[in-house]
């Protein structure tokens, strides 16, 4: 089985390489015939810009096509489409969306951003208050929707709105899609401790919405959430870098750059060096027990040890700078960025949005929640707003 | 600074998994708590009924080549057994001699020698230990034995300390000085002028003693006459660390598994503990790090087993560090979750408490390894 998988992955590349030479195609036009060639998530079907093979392949496609000069930086301008958003679609919307969407989404001519945090609901998802309320064949949405990484850019998002408020919180939700430039939808920028606004605040303002943008059954909401936020964990947390790669190269590099004498910080780069090795290599092995049928708890993992880790060795590059740890060179720029900084150039920049590291994606504090309670079978906290009427839930 | 990236696999072959599953059945039956702490009690050294089972299982000689009449297999399927007998701390010499004394045979003996020495320690009759370190545990190029020439013969003179099952053992491999440089020699345990003297240990399921040598006399075959004694050491000690790696890793699994199932269990304020985020999110901070060091050490015994030398020096000194640490922390917070049982001597959090210890100082500290780290990272 593995070796016809890795045959037919392997013929594919070979055929959108011959056909599409990275280094004279335009990076739309390569990215449409990765789609066509099935190469775009491996794991889909046929014509859905997938082969029908395990996503383990996936690695390998991309590896291929960045070491034949190729791109597949569209993974990360458009991180809440590529990342997230096609497998939600492919696992709960109509043939007809899966068709019309996926292939502009992977090409980035769409852009996509995810509209689920509300000022009153963050990790507490399921009790947001943004409307969606039918008319006819319409839905009307009104509400507000804040952190929404890229709405600036985006063509479509995928809204999660209450249709319910008189059944308990996670029973009164339904998902959408809806379109970003449709009248009352109004995106402004939220500056981050950067400086930059990746995210924004989007307000519905009497927004409709044609009953077939809707993915899931109507009250079926928190379900499809799930399937985003799942693929959004892995997303996050299951990028195997080289060795010695991220945030640990630029402390490597500002520990030769200033003298590197203390032992003390020598030994603390040594262990932030393990650590980082250390969480590397529990990616690898939990990318291949999915592959052998027996998935560990260590995929889920992978989130929260990165996000802390990323935060403690971007802090301490800092400490590393010395008085150049005061700065913050080239200044705070205001602008609205064309995609996410996690990949920051600069150890300062890395140092700042690595706080978020912790907080996007659903909360450390929340990750250890769900590994005790799914991974570890701990019981749950008592909950207070359980069989309550979402309208009835005290809220901030 | 570009290392190069190592390509690191973790596929589990059947064999292995069948290898687990049989160590594991084979180790709960035998290393009950109630055993455990009467061989840690006793002075038979290690629970030899548990050892005889593992020779005739041929689990004993795992790594020693068929030809030697061993089971020929890797340092990955030895690692398996290592860590299973580490999440039980069943009490038997396979670092010593399975790890430390074989490996110090296969690479410093002869092809005559090692077909001399090897069949009875892999068949269980013979153990080995390790003398190399001088009284005071330290590890320098000076051991605390000398070894001069006297005819025909070697004559031993001085201690070693630290010395793992050392009292137990029937061949001693030392470590000594010469005019020679540094000579291996295999020394049997009930040689006149040899004096073995327990240590009072920290960590009761692992004795170590201090060799006394005065005036030991072994023949020259003793001498381990194949590869440079420098280098057979660091081999050797390359697999011990290794090893202790993944014995920790089987101790922190076990205490993650065990103190989790406490917290499920043990109500107070009308709740399970386990339910207080304090409790919840402790224990999964140690899941993160248990499955993290679980990584780094399956990742060195392979390295180990594929013979690669150069990922080795960094492989294993990144694992003896982390692994030491992430069962530290775990075997701390083993006893923390429990309260006041996990304070008592009938209950087994101490015991990993302990293990947890002596076995971070135990083949150099993780700063130690830190260190040597830093050198091959160069930094
Ligand atoms: C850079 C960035 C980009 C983002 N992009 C998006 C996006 O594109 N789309 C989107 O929808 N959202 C996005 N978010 C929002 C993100 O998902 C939320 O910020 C996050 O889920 C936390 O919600 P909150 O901010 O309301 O904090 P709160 O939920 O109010 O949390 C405040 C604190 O309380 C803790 N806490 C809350 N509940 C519990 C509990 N049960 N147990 C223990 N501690 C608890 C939290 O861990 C946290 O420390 C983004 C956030 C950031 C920082």
């Amino acid at each position: 089985m593995a070796i016809d998988e890795r045959t037919l992955v392997t013929e594919r590349i070979e055929a959108l390489l011959a056909s599409h030479p990275p280094a004279s195609t335009p990076e739309r036009d390569f990215w449409g015939a990765q789609f066509d060639h099935g190469l775009a998530w491996v794991q889909h079907p046929e014509d859905f810009g997938g082969c029908g093979v395990s996503p383990r392949w996936q690695a390998e496609v991309d590896r291929r096509i960045v070491e034949a000069g190729g791109s597949v930086r569209n993974r990360y301008l458009n991180v809440l489409g590529i990342g997230m958003g096609a497998g939600t679609l492919m696992a709960h919307a109509d043939e007809e969306r899966q068709r019309r969407m996926l292939r502009p989404m992977f090409t980035c001519e769409e852009i996509w951003c995810q509209l689920f945090s509300e000022p009153g609901a963050g990790s507490d998802l399921a009790a947001l208050s943004t409307t969606a309320v039918k008319e006819g064949d319409t839905w009307i949405v009104n509400g507000q929707k804040v952190w929404t990484t890229l709405a600036h850019l985006a063509t479509w998002g995928l809204l999660v709105a209450r249709t319910d408020p008189d059944v308990p919180k996670h029973a009164g939700l339904t998902y959408f899609v809806v379109d970003m430039q449709a009248d009352g939808v109004d995106v402004r920028p939220l500056y981050q401790i950067t400086g930059e606004a990746e995210f924004n605040e989007v307000y519905f303002d009497d927004v409709r919405i044609d009953d077939d943008m809707r993915v899931g059954e109507v009250g079926q909401g928190w379900a499809v959430a799930m399937t985003t936020l799942m693929n959004e964990r892995v997303a996050i947390g299951s990028n195997v870098a080289p060795r010695g790669s991220g945030a640990i190269a630029h402390a490597l590099e500002a520990w030769k750059q200033h003298g590197g004498d203390d032992p003390v910080a020598r030994d603390q780069l040594v262990r932030y060096w393990v650590e980082a090795e250390a969480q590397r290599l529990t990616t690898i092995r939990a990318g291949e027990a999915r592959k052998s049928g027996t998935p560990g708890p260590e995929g889920s993992t992978g989130k929260l040890h990165w996000a802390d880790l990323n935060k403690s060795i971007t802090a301490f590059t800092i400490d590393l700078l010395g008085a150049e740890g005061m700065t913050y060179p080239g200044g705070y720029e205001f602008t609205r960025p064309d995609e996410t900084a996690n990949r920051a150039e600069s150890a300062h920049k890395a140092f700042l949005r690595a706080r978020a590291n912790s907080i996007e994606g659903g909360t450390s504090e929340i990750m250890k929640n769900i590994l005790g309670e799914r991974v570890l079978g701990l019981p749950g906290e008592p909950r207070v707003d359980k069989n309550v009427p979402w309208r009835e839930v005290p809220r901030s | 600074m570009t290392t190069a990236t190592p390509t690191a696999s973790f596929t589990v072959t059947e064999e292995q998994r069948l290898l687990r599953a049989t160590v594991r059945e084979l180790i709960a039956a035998r290393a009950t708590s109630e055993r455990v702490r009467e061989v840690m009690l006793g002075d038979e050294g290690y629970d030899r009924d548990a050892w005889a089972e593992l020779a005739q299982t041929g689990l004993t000689g795992l790594t020693v080549p068929e030809r030697f009449g061993g089971a020929g297999a890797t340092f990955a399927e030895l690692a398996i057994v290592i860590e299973e007998a580490g999440r039980r701390l069943l009490p038997v010499p396979l670092l010593s001699s399975a790890v430390l004394g074989t490996e110090a045979v296969l690479a410093a003996g002869t092809e005559q020698q090692c077909a001399a020495l090897l069949p009875a320690v892999a068949e269980g009759r013979t153990t080995l230990a390790l003398a190399h370190l001088d009284e005071r545990g330290g590890l320098t190029s000076e051991p605390g034995v000398a070894a001069r020439r006297d005819g025909e013969d070697w004559v031993l003179q001085g201690t070693a300390g630290y010395v793992v099952d050392g009292a137990s053992a029937e061949m001693v491999v030392t470590a000594a000085v010469s005019d020679e440089g540094l000579v291996l020699l295999v020394v049997p345990g009930e040689s006149a002028g040899l004096e073995r003297r327990p240590l009072d240990v920290l960590d009761l399921t692992r004795p170590m003693a201090t060799l006394v040598y005065d005036g030991v006399r072994v023949d020259d075959d003793a001498w381990l006459a194949g590869d440079d004694a420098m280098v057979a050491l660091h081999r050797a000690l390359s697999a011990g660390v290794v090893a202790v790696a993944c014995e920790q890793v089987g101790g922190a699994g076990h205490v993650l598994e065990m103190t989790t199932g406490y917290a499920r269990d043990r109500i107070q304020f009308g709740r399970a503990i386990g339910s207080f985020q304090a409790v919840k999110h402790r224990l999964a901070e140690l899941l993160v790090q248990v499955e993290s060091a679980r990584s780094v050490a399956e990742h060195a015994a392979r390295v180990l087993a594929a013979g690669d030398r150069h990922e080795l020096a960094i492989a294993a000194p990144m694992a003896k560090s982390y692994c030491s640490e992430v069962f530290e922390q775990a075997s701390a917070d083993g006893i923390q979750l429990h309260g006041g049982i996990g304070f008592t001597w009938e209950h087994d959090a101490h015991l990993y408490f302990k293990r947890a210890k002596a076995t971070k100082l135990l083949l150099g500290s993780p700063s130690h390894h830190r260190a040597l780290l830093a050198e091959v990272l160069s930094l």
